[in-house]
């Protein structure tokens, strides 16, 4: 299987020699969910067909469970979700003036979890934190992704574009090799997306499981067998951002299913 | 408690086929997989699962391994009487679990 993989990431890239190495147009731009079969589709639009909406449901149980040292609830502050948390996962990653860099949802709820709860930070892909990231993301959805409207942004915005553009790995590939310049074309059987990153956390079925973008990011680096970056490495924020800000105005779809 | 998505309709008129959609949440290990190490990750799923309608049970399914996590499952049943439908998922591991949902039936 490994091996198949390989020789079809060759041909696709002796396939992709003039590269058109141009970003996608904004009329052009396509979420996953339009490469989907209906069946993965149909699953998406019902929220109780939606695996997905088990981690939300667990979310809201965390939501109003007090929690560190200072025995306080997320609702204790933020009160009812559906108001307070709307529209905010389509800002994320957003800057962070104390430590002058961009975070991510994951990172902003473990930032109130050490500072405000005075609770132990959540690890990566860990249930709760998956639960808390999924609840308040979906309190996003139909919203458009603003991220990177900050112009302290830039700069990070530039660098995650750069990790985006640049080569790397034993298969020497570049983020955008695929989902810049052959998103319309298949890999082995499965389509080519266009890399928006307007679902998550999403469902996966091939993980059987919710899963967040990093995850995602660090399986793709995997594929073209390069060194993925520590969950919450500055490379995977940055790469983030700039995912975000290359889908801004996309409507936010979490949590989404994919295959 | 785990959490179950279930879906009901909420009126049904009486002797409609209505539909009825559970999903819950479980990882569904199938006993099969082993860790980098190459201890064996033991079995944990769901065995079982009824339904209940006004107390009486309309329909059970046995699940085994090749189920996918989080499983989904719905069957259909006529629409008799006002009440309640009863589900109950058991797993392994101790693993029990249950929900309830209202129908009115005209």
């Amino acid at each position: 299987m490994k091996l198949v993989d390989t020789i079809v990431v060759a041909a696709l890239l002796i396939a992709a020699c003039p590269a058109r190495a141009a970003d996608i147009p904004p009329a052009e731009r396509r979420s996953g969910y339009s490469f989907m079969a209906p069946d993965s589709q149909a699953m998406q639009n019902d929220d109780t067909t939606n695996p997905g909406m088990l981690w939300v449901l667990d979310g809201q149980k965390l939501w109003n469970s007090k929690v560190g040292a200072a025995a306080k609830a997320c609702a204790d502050c933020h009160q009812d979700v559906r108001v307070s948390m709307k529209g905010v996962a389509a800002q994320y990653p957003a800057f962070d003036r104390t430590r002058e860099r961009p975070v991510n949802l994951e990172q902003r709820i473990n930032l109130c979890r050490t500072q405000q709860q005075r609770a132990t930070p959540l690890a990566y892909e860990s249930r709760d934190l998956l639960a808390l990231t999924a609840l308040i993301a979906r309190q996003s959805r139909g919203v458009p992704i603003e991220t990177g409207a900050a112009p302290q942004l830039a700069r990070f915005i530039a660098s995650g574009r750069d990790l985006f553009m640049q080569r790397q790995g034993q298969l020497n590939l570049a983020c955008s090799n695929c989902h810049d310049d052959n998103w319309d074309k298949r890999l082995a059987g499965a389509a080519i997306t266009q890399g928006h990153p307007n679902g998550y956390p999403l469902y996966r079925l091939e993980w059987q499981s919710l899963g967040s973008l990093q995850r995602r990011l660090r399986a793709c680096l995997t594929g073209i067998r390069a060194q993925p970056y520590d969950y919450g490495a500055p490379e995977m924020v940055e790469l983030e951002l700039y995912l975000m800000s290359r889908a801004r105005g996309m409507s936010i779809e979490a949590p989404a299913v994919r295959p | 408690m785990a959490s179950a998505l279930i879906n009901v309709p909420a009126k049904a008129k009486r002797g409609e086929i209505i539909e009825i959609k559970t999903l819950m949440s479980h990882i569904m290990e199938t006993g099969y997989r082993h860790t980098a190490e190459g201890a064996v990750v033991p079995r944990d799923i769901i065995t079982s699962f009824s339904c209940r309608y006004n107390g009486s049970e309309i329909f059970r399914a046995e699940l085994f391994p090749a189920s996918s996590a989080n499983p989904f499952i719905s069957f259909f049943t006529v629409a008799k009487e006002s009440g309640k439908f009863e589900f109950e998922w058991i797993g392994d591991k101790g693993f029990t679990a249950t929900a309830s949902a209202s129908i009115t039936v005209e």
